[in-house]
């Protein structure tokens, strides 16, 4: 029970943003309408992804400081888990997108920052793959996992800024900024939209690690 | 340290200039493919001529930096890892590609406007944005060139992990170098975006430089 208090956390923070932003009033905008309540679900998905992809790096440089397989596992897991969110969110922004932009994919910038991300993260698992030697795998996918993950943040932090796009935000502004958000809005979307899905990605990953960590009993000597 | 790094260079230049096939062998790659651009489209209109030659150079290191690590037998890495450091050893590489990739990069420039028209308003302004541009694909490339040699299938995973890597620089440069086709730009943007160009150049190479010691040691 002590253990588990973020995962009841989670579920509690989940269903509120669900019920939250299915019910609750949100601002009457033209072309949007009520699609505006997609924010709850579309934007958590990328927060969710950087969490969940940045514990994947922190586990790599674990893995390349102290070589443990543990820590591979752990960061490929985090990956996948990622890399999940990461389609989840193209997924749910080009439906959202074919009712607000008329068109599923319009080449934005953001977009194709998304679909880099996801490319990466598809290589990587490809690169893990195709080394079947296990600690040369851990070692050369640490790597890799690190340089992809250092020039993605670029990609998705920087150019953005210098180019236009559709999103809002852009052009010199950030991504999202806190104030720009209605009030009703904001009560749900930061204090339970964004840390649920994190943690809801956490948990689907340390349920992969059990797993894993079963699978390769043999290899881990615990 | 330099004089470690100077001597590795000067080996693979010397390697170079013995055995000139390879270096013969992507100045063909690069001769033939330009040329059967030319036979497919023969004066394309700026921006495609900006687009293919940018794919062209992407191309070309694929080609001219994958065999930097190919070439590396196992026995001479071995003899490489006594006598000198990982560190030494990767800016030795980064430095070598550069060289040979700024070399490919403008001679290709120069096929690119014998051979598929010359739509080009800034010539001197766009040969620098080639030069930027192709040292930030050596750079990208040669990190890629050594996580590949790890694995098997060297020049498609080079591929698959490269693209996407490279597609944020790739977009920089493209747009940056329609300055060179006769584009306007906002005051100070594309100073900007140079000036990003060379932050990313230097994040590959501190990144290369911390990272590489650990793909080194077998």
């Amino acid at each position: 029970m002590k253990r588990s208090w973020w995962k009841i956390l989670c579920i509690v923070l989940l269903i509120y943003a669900l019920l939250g932003g299915l019910l609750m009033g949100v601002p009457r905008k033209a072309i949007l309408n009520e699609t505006i309540r997609n924010i709850y679900f579309h934007v958590p998905m990328w927060f969710g992804m950087m969490a969940l992809c940045g514990c994947s790096v922190y586990h790599s440089i674990r893995f390349l400081r102290n070589p443990d397989l543990l820590s591979d596992i752990k960061a490929a897991s985090y990956a996948s888990t990622g890399m999940l969110y990461g389609i989840l969110g193209i997924v749910t922004g080009a439906i959202w997108a074919n009712y607000t932009w008329g068109k599923p994919w319009s080449n934005d910038i953001k977009q194709i920052g998304a679909a880099i991300a996801l490319l990466i993260y598809a290589a990587y698992f490809v690169l893990r793959n195709s080394i079947t030697d296990i600690d040369k795998r851990a070692r050369v996918g640490a790597v890799y996992n690190i340089f992809a993950f250092v020039m993605l943040l670029p990609a998705l932090w920087i150019i953005p800024r210098m180019m236009e796009s559709l999103h809002p935000g852009g052009m010199g502004n950030p991504g999202a900024d806190p104030r720009d958000m209605d009030t009703r809005m904001r009560m749900i979307f930061w204090p339970a939209a964004v840390p649920g899905f994190i943690l809801l990605g956490i948990w689907i990953s340390t349920i992969i690690i059990r797993f894993r960590k079963i699978e390769d009993k043999n290899l881990l000597h615990v | 340290m330099y004089k470690h790094v100077v001597t590795l260079l000067k080996k693979d230049l010397l390697l170079e200039l013995r055995q000139q096939y390879t270096f013969y062998g992507v100045l063909l790659y690069v001769a033939s493919s330009i040329f059967v651009l030319y036979l497919a489209i023969q004066q394309p209109e700026s921006d495609v001529w900006n687009g293919l030659f940018w794919i062209i150079q992407l191309f070309i290191c694929v080609n001219a930096v994958a065999k930097s690590f190919l070439q590396e037998t196992k026995g001479r890495m071995l003899y490489f890892y006594a006598i000198a450091g990982a560190q030494q050893f990767i800016i030795a590489k980064l430095l070598y590609n550069t060289f040979i990739m700024l070399l490919m990069s403008l001679i290709s420039l120069v096929l690119f406007r014998a051979l598929l028209g010359n739509p080009l308003v800034n010539f001197w302004q766009f040969t620098g944005i080639v030069c930027i541009g192709s040292v930030s694909l050596s750079l990208v490339f040669t990190m890629l060139a050594a996580i590949a040699a790890k694995a098997q299938q060297q020049a498609s995973l080079m591929a698959i992990m490269g693209f996407p890597i490279i597609i944020p620089q790739l977009l920089l440069l493209m747009r940056i170098s329609k300055a060179g086709l006769g584009e306007a730009f906002q005051a100070g943007a594309l100073a900007d975006m140079v000036w990003l160009l060379c932050g990313l150049d230097a994040l590959v190479m501190i990144m290369a430089i911390i990272l590489f010691p650990f793909l080194w040691k077998d």
